[in-house]
């Protein structure tokens, strides 16, 4: 029995604003299992973010419940790493914010970020790094309070194409070793499918699962290889036809 | 990380132009200095222009002379000195923690902004008679015109500063569990330094501003009382004499600001 560590019921979330309102979700239903890897794909403007900020109860749902056990660590779209901050002290800021800035866990923080090829650039600023290197360095800020939960809003959408796909590796590679549960939002169908172990179709917003797909790629977990698979171009039509019908 | 010390030929060639090319600027600017000041000079004593109206570099220098042999010299230059130096602490320290007041709490920004926008289109030696009044006669008056001049700049540029911090970096220190002090202290301040910095810079100005117009509605010593003294008594040396002091009392407290900046980088970035 697979344990399932989020789960939304019934979520609603309606945005207020002196312009007027605007329902972002409704009807919201779904729920990730422990250790699974989970991308949601859907319309531009449709909702995803909310869905993040209302897992990461940055948000306080209009109806309906968030269950979740277990923290959160959040990545988004730009690295958002801090220019006069060294990478070591960026990867340390969670530790900092969340007064767990000891020795023990500023060395296994810094331990993590050894691990996936930091180690040269741990006295560097984020200027002097290249693109993908920082944005690497944002998964191990996000990593470096041992999070449960990775929720990932578009982690490579500022990255070019080639870049992209080496970074999708890494993080794929990093996530599954630390065996995290990942909730991760993208609007590129092929990354979906590379990365995840099922894949939710939002719809138009406001935004509710219209689809959710379990992929049969069996024990492989490696993006490039996933691609080169015959079951790749069958998922990508059907999500590419899901998404626009 | 240490940068490669051997260079090519052709970046030496390079270096070696870009080293000729800073020489020749200064060498211009000194060139044009003493041009100008050779050719008032020149046009003095040639008779081309009254010195009575003109004064000229010599004149300035035997005003100077004669100024320190009374002992009144630094004296003067202390006082306004003095004055600015103390206005200009407080109005950067109060604007700043203003800044920081208004910055967090939305409301209270809200009701005071139609009160800023008007201080600050308000010409402040409006105020003239009003400070003479509560604050009398003596330097009182003028560190208050002083603080009155550059405590409105000072808030609106931090304040500014402020309010444009990168909203995706709140979201991310929010997702965190950050407090607003956090966020303040490990974001909004640190991303504000830049413009903490040119807000200094403006606020030199602002400063010497303040304390002349200070020191000619009110006071009996400085080098704004010079000025107007010696515009009172016709004496256009004394006048020259305070602008030529100001001149290099301002670019020194400018330099001051930019050698701050230089160690304060130097300090967060290596
Ligand atoms: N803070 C807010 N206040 C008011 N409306 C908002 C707010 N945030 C988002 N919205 C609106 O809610 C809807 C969903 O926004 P959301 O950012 O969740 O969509 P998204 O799917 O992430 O979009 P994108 O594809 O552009 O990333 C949009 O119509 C947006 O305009
Ligand atoms: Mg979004």
């Amino acid at each position: 029995m697979e344990q399932e560590i989020l789960t939304f019921t019934d979520v609603k979330l309606t945005y207020h604003t002196r312009r007027g309102e605007t329902t972002a979700a409704e009807g919201l239903n779904f729920s990730v299992n422990a250790g699974e890897f989970v991308a949601i794909i859907g319309p531009s403007g449709c909702g995803k973010t909310t869905l993040l900020s209302l897992a990461a109860g940055l948000l306080k749902p209009s109806a309906g419940v968030i269950k979740s056990h277990g923290s959160f660590g959040y990545m988004l779209q730009k690295d958002q790493l801090f220019q006069w901050r060294t990478i070591e002290k960026n990867i340390f800021l969670p530790l900092e914010i969340k007064k767990l800035n000891t020795p023990e866990h500023r060395e296994r923080a810094r331990n993590l970020a050894e691990k996936y090829g930091l180690k040269d650039f741990l006295q560097s600023y984020p200027s002097q790094l290249s693109g993908g290197m920082r944005q690497r360095a944002a998964l191990i800020r996000t990593l470096a309070t041992n999070p449960d939960i990775l929720l990932l809003d578009e982690p490579f959408s500022a990255l070019d194409y080639q870049t992209r796909l080496n970074v999708c590796e890494d993080v794929s590679a990093i996530i599954r070793s630390e065996g995290k549960t990942a909730l991760l939002i993208t609007h590129d169908i092929s990354e979906a499918i590379s990365l995840a172990d099922r894949v939710l179709v939002l719809s138009q917003r406001p935004a509710h699962v219209a689809y959710s797909h379990e992929l049969d790629f069996g024990e492989v977990k490696n993006p490039l290889k996933r691609r080169e698979m015959p079951q790749f171009s069958e998922w990508f039509e059907i999500l590419w036809r899901e998404l626009n019908g | 990380m240490k940068k490669a010390m051997i260079y090519s030929e052709e970046h030496k060639k390079y270096l070696k132009k870009q080293r000729l090319k800073i020489a020749l600027v200064w060498l211009l600017r000194i060139g044009l200095l003493a041009l100008l000041l050779g050719f008032w000079e020149l046009s003095t004593a040639l008779g081309w222009v009254d010195p009575f109206i003109m004064s000229s570099p010599s004149r300035v220098c035997k005003t100077i002379g004669s100024l320190y042999n009374d002992g009144t010299l630094f004296y003067h230059i202390g006082v306004t000195l003095l004055e600015t130096l103390i206005g200009f602490v407080i109005a950067v320290v109060l604007g700043v923690l203003i800044a920081l007041a208004l910055w967090w709490s939305e409301t209270v920004r809200r009701v005071l902004e139609p009160y800023i926008v008007v201080l600050n289109a308000l010409p402040k030696i409006a105020l003239g008679p009003l400070i003479i009044i509560w604050f009398g006669t003596g330097n009182k008056a003028i560190i208050f015109m002083t603080v009155l001049v550059g405590l409105i700049v000072a808030i609106m540029h931090m304040l500014s500063a402020f309010i444009a911090t990168d909203k995706n970096k709140i979201l991310l220190l929010k997702s965190m569990g950050a407090s607003k002090l956090q966020i303040l202290r490990k974001l909004v301040i640190p991303s504000s330094f830049a413009s903490f910095i040119s807000m200094l810079k403006v606020n030199v100005g602002m400063a010497w501003i303040g304390s002349i117009m200070g020191e000619y509605i009110v006071s009996r010593a400085g080098l704004g009382y010079l000025l107007v003294y010696g515009g009172q008594v016709f004496k256009l040396d004394l006048v020259m004499t305070a602008i030529f002091i100001l001149c290099i009392l301002a670019a020194g407290m400018y330099f001051l600001v930019v050698l701050l900046e230089k160690v304060l980088v130097k300090n967060t970035e290596s």
